[in-house]
């Protein structure tokens, strides 16, 4: 139980407008054990971004409000304790890597000034050792002459290497965990896989956990040990990462996995989910996968989904699969 | 020959050459003409300003624009003195006086000399505290506007207001009494709601606990009132007020001027606190304070540094006005405006009373003026890369 490093329980986070209510997290939970890469997989707008913002506390309050739950980092629950806190455990022991490397660098600051930043808001350390250690991070996440990069404005670099500078200030204090929020979104494919390399390399050499959070299921078979599925705010299945992609339980999931494009299905048309993500102001109390759901029953409009176990950890929040008690297979 | 050049940079070095930021903004300015002619004129001017106040001070100054020679009134610039009449000290240094004398036979020269002084230091004084103010206001307008102030934080300023006026008007005990009752609640209250913890307060707290107005309301209007005034009568009506001296003019305009920044600062602060490296910054554990000062200023300060470098040509030319009318800097003192005020009477027969001072605050005033564009286009990121 004590190898458990970051844990959501029952997390609820909430938009409040002038009339409707966004309920952008509607009871999340999820666990992140030490050393270990967890993935946050869902389509856009399922809250997978909310939920890293939310631990961290960045997410402006109002319009957001936290309706519930509570972050437990070591022990700790986070959204207890006051904004001078919160603001020792940022950068300190969790750090965040943006999607949007063009926009996530301060471009009036040179690289060596962020990474500095980065370094002094939570060590006093003196000019020379910080140097050094911005030209370690630098050479770190693979930028080459770091010595001469330090003085370059982020306009000067490209869009891998600015993403490295970011993790390089993740990285700067040594965070126990870091959630990457779509790093690699905005790059381009080999960058992508070198960044994805790079995550691995430095997880390893750093014992610190990753908290990934995409929508491309290719990263998630890369470097994930377990996945979350997120839909519409709840976490609609969890398990290995074997578990998973073998034997995805959720029709959510399933949906998810047939519609990758693969090699046996040249020539064929893309599956694809019919219908829509549900409105986070107007989706169902019940399931909110069940108005796209071949396999709806009377149930899923009526009842918020129970969990249903199939071991090792392999867990599906589905009524269906709940009442036939057997995993559904195509 | 162009194609040589860049075959010879092609040869020579294979990657492109780095520039330094400051020899970038150079270059940018460097092909700016009209800009780079203002940045000459404001040069000379600094220097100018700075001789002027070493030496027109002090009991024996190499100029002295106080010294008056009344058999050599309104003489035309660059006329010779008459040496047979004057005692030696009273020759100016020169030999000649260039820019003529007055109707006192004071040295225009000098007297320009000892008013630049004044000029370039109302400028830079009245537009720093212009700046400062609007700085201050407009990142907290931009970056706390959402936030309420509450019933009990009114209640204790007015509590401090009335303290302060108590005080002034001289009951000291009652006064001081409030005044300490006022800041200790301002003190305390930070950990009074964390006293009472996850429990609502109750409601008869509650009250106090209202938000009423946002920051930003608050501090936009308060610009919105300030704008309201015509500015000069305003600076008129406070000066006559006050006694006539440097100081009290600069931090007059200085006061009555910092609304244009607050705008600038507190529309780029509510477009900056949007961008993904505010957030980044807050999630590497920045203070907000340290985020507006150090993060979200540099980035919103060009359009501030533009319109500062304007303001000062508005500020010398506001402080030449006011000694025109006679509000600004006491007599024996020469500053542009009073010099030309001077000459006013004498403007047929003396014309140059008027033409010297006069075209010396033009030429200042548009050299500011043609350097502030210039410095919006070095200061233009988008610009930068492009040569």
């Amino acid at each position: 139980m004590d190898n458990i490093l970051l844990s959501v329980q029952d997390l609820k986070f909430y938009f409040i407008g002038n009339e409707r209510v966004a309920r952008a997290l509607d009871g999340v939970s999820y666990e992140v054990s030490k050393g270990e890469t967890v993935c946050l997989v869902g389509e856009s707008g399922c809250g997978k971004t909310v939920s890293a913002l939310t631990i961290l506390r960045i997410i402006p309050q109002p319009p957001g409000k936290i309706m519930g739950g509570k972050v437990l980092f070591n022990g700790q629950n986070l959204l207890d304790l006051s904004e001078e806190e919160m603001q020792k455990i940022r950068g300190n022991h969790i750090a965040m890597v943006f999607q949007e490397p063009m926009t996530s660098l301060n471009p009036v600051f040179t690289v060596e000034d962020q990474i500095q930043e980065a370094i002094m808001v939570h060590e006093m350390v003196d000019e020379k050792s910080v140097r050094e250690r911005c030209i370690q991070l630098l050479k770190d996440v693979g930028i080459p002459s770091p010595e001469e990069r330090l003085k370059d404005y982020p306009h000067q670099l490209s869009g891998g290497q600015r993403q490295r500078v970011m993790i390089a200030m993740a990285l700067a204090c040594d965070p126990d965990l870091v959630i990457a929020d779509e790093p690699t979104t905005a790059l381009d494919v080999t960058i992508q896989a070198q960044i994805l390399n790079l995550f691995q390399e430095l997880k390893q050499k750093r014992q610190m956990s990753l908290l990934y959070i995409t929508h491309d299921l290719g990263v998630v078979a890369n470097i994930a040990d377990r996945i979350y599925v997120m839909y519409a705010g709840i976490i609609v299945e969890q398990g290995d990462t074997s578990n998973i992609f073998h034997n995805p339980c959720h029709p959510y999931t399933q949906g998810l996995l047939k519609s990758l494009p693969g090699r046996a299905k040249r020539g064929s048309k893309l599956h694809s989910i019919p219908g829509t993500v549900p409105d986070p102001a107007h989706k169902p109390g019940s399931c909110p996968f069940h108005p796209r759901c071949d396999f709806a029953i009377q149930a899923c409009g009526t009842e918020f989904p129970r969990v249903c176990d199939y071991g090792e950890g392999h867990l599906s929040r589905c009524p269906v699969l709940y009442e036939n008690k057997v995993p559904k297979v195509n | 020959m162009i194609k040589k050049d860049i075959k010879n940079l092609l040869q020579n070095t294979g990657v492109a050459p780095r520039r330094s930021r400051l020899q970038e903004s150079w270059r940018i300015l460097k092909g700016n003409s009209l800009a780079f002619v203002g940045l000459i004129i404001f040069a000379l001017f600094f220097c100018t300003a700075l001789a002027g106040l070493i030496l027109t001070s002090g009991t024996k100054p190499v100029f002295d624009p106080a010294m008056v020679r009344l058999q050599e009134k309104l003489l035309p610039p660059l006329s010779s003195p008459n040496l047979e009449t004057l005692r030696p000290e009273e020759i100016p240094k020169l030999g000649v006086y260039l820019f003529g004398t007055d109707d006192l036979g004071r040295d225009v020269f000098a007297r320009m000399l000892q008013g630049a002084w004044v000029s370039l230091t109302v400028g830079f004084v009245a537009v720093g505290i212009a700046v400062l103010i609007g700085i201050f206001m407009g990142g907290i307008s931009g970056y706390f506007g959402q936030s309420h102030i509450r019933v009990d934080q009114i209640l204790a300023a007015f509590v401090l207001l009335l303290g302060g006026g108590l005080l002034a008007v001289g009951a000291i005990f009652s006064g001081s009494a409030l005044l300490l009752i006022g800041s200790a609640y301002i003190f305390f209250s930070r950990w009074l709601k964390k006293g009472l913890g996850k429990q609502p307060p109750p409601k008869w707290m509650k009250v106090f606990f209202a938000g009423v107005i946002s920051i930003d309301t608050l501090i936009m209007r308060l610009v919105d009132i300030m704008l309201c005034f015509p500015s000069f009568f305003l600076i008129l009506t406070v000066v006559a007020l006050l006694p006539a001296s440097m100081y009290n003019i600069m931090i007059v305009i200085g006061l009555t001027s910092w609304m244009g920044a607050t705008r600038f600062v507190r529309a780029e602060f509510l477009s900056l606190r949007e961008q993904d490296f505010v957030t980044a910054a807050r999630a590497l554990g920045v203070s907000n304070w340290r985020i507006i000062f150090r993060h979200m200023i540099p980035n919103a300060i060009a359009p501030v540094l533009v319109s500062a470098t304007i303001g000062i040509a508005t500020a010398i030319l506001t402080e030449a006005g006011l000694s025109f009318l006679g509000f600004g800097v006491p007599p024996p003192h020469a500053t542009w405006g009073n010099i030309l005020s001077d000459g006013k009477r004498f403007i047929f027969d003396a014309p140059w009373l008027t033409f010297v001072p006069g075209f010396a605050i033009l030429l200042v005033v548009l050299s500011f003026n043609l350097f502030g564009e210039g410095l919006r286009d070095i200061l233009n990121p988008k610009l930068k890369e492009r040569y």
